[in-house]
């Protein structure tokens, strides 16, 4: 059996094939990676690393785009 | 109007009217409202991106980033902290250092923490971030933030979504006057007089979203706003006449039976 990771996306729980990238991650939800940005255990990657940090077992990723809003 | 160009951090704008994308419909009404308002420069919230419905459009698949200034905000924030992560996060989304920074005091008037402000803002400077400050009408903390480095600053006329309007004119004056960068009213508008108001008193630009967003017909009200701005613009540079208490006739006594 494949190896596999638990990591949290935007607040939920995953479990994610092992050796899975950032750039893997985002291509596999179906997100567009020069939209967002990625942060990954609180430190905000650059788009030019999404391709080359793996996703480790407790990883915690933050995937966060821009939305409607004025204020708040 | 065309030579009458505002600018900030050596950055042009066309448009004296900034909008906010909040609180429509849909991302098409979004999109129309902004079209009828003319305004170049529209804020957006930075939010997680939904996982699980991958269905939901994007809003900048509406907005062309080519054809507007995208100004993300740090909308909920109520802590340094955090506005200061949102705006690092707005910046790697992105592709400017504007921000329109909000640390806010208090959920119930959403008026902002004035000191939390100062602090952030010093920390994003020093980042390299273009910092627009949501403030309050307070001319000394107004100066403060220009004195450590923000190009603009954006006091509000009232309390965000209230529509209440210019609550305090002449703390907004007294503003005005007491910094040399561009002032852009930020907040408390409720309808086109409001706008005009503010430009008439000499306010470079207008941000509002609830006004717009709000209104029984939004994309007439974006219009309303657009020439609302542009008529303020117009008298604050005309110069209006002053006050008198009594009656001066404007046609001639001479002549008369």
């Amino acid at each position: 059996m494949e190896k596999s990771v638990q990591i949290h996306v935007n607040g939920e729980s995953k479990v994610w094939r092992s050796g899975a990238t950032v750039a893997d991650l985002l291509r596999d939800l179906d997100i567009k990676a020069e939209r967002v940005a990625v942060e990954l255990n609180l430190e905000i990657l650059d788009r030019a690393a999404f391709a080359h940090r793996p996703l480790n077992d407790g990883d915690r990723v933050e995937i966060m785009s821009f939305i409607g809003g004025g204020s708040f | 109007m065309a030579d009458d160009r505002l600018m900030i951090a050596g950055r042009e704008f066309k448009s004296r009217l900034w909008v906010g994308t909040g609180k429509y419909k849909d991302f098409v009404e979004t999109q129309k409202a902004i079209e009828a308002s003319g305004a170049d420069v529209v804020t957006v919230a930075v939010r997680r991106v939904n996982i699980t419905d991958r269905s939901k459009d994007n809003l900048l698949d509406y907005i062309d980033p080519k054809k507007y200034t995208i100004l993300p905000n740090t909308a909920g924030c109520y802590t340094v902290e955090d506005a200061v992560r949102y705006s690092r996060l707005a910046r790697a989304a992105g592709v400017s250092d504007l921000i329109k920074l909000e640390v806010l005091g208090d959920e119930k008037t959403l008026f902002p923490d004035t000191a939390g402000l100062i602090e952030a803002a010093k920390i994003l400077i020093k980042e390299g971030f273009i910092v627009l400050p949501y403030t309050n009408d307070d001319p000394i903390v107004a100066k403060k933030l220009v004195d450590i480095g923000c190009p603009a600053v954006m006091p509000l006329a009232a309390p965000i979504g209230s529509g209440l309007g210019i609550r305090n004119p002449y703390n907004l004056k007294i503003l005005m006057e007491s910094v040399s960068v561009p002032v852009i009213v930020d907040a408390g508008v409720g309808t086109a007089s409001d706008a005009a108001l503010a430009m008439e008193y000499g306010a470079d630009a207008v941000l509002m979203n609830t006004a717009i967003a709000g209104a029984q017909d939004p994309l007439a009200m974006a219009e309303a706003m657009k020439y609302a701005v542009w008529a303020g613009r117009l008298a604050y540079k005309a110069g209006r006449i002053p006050r008198k208490l009594y009656a001066t006739a404007s046609s001639p006594i001479e002549g008369m039976l």
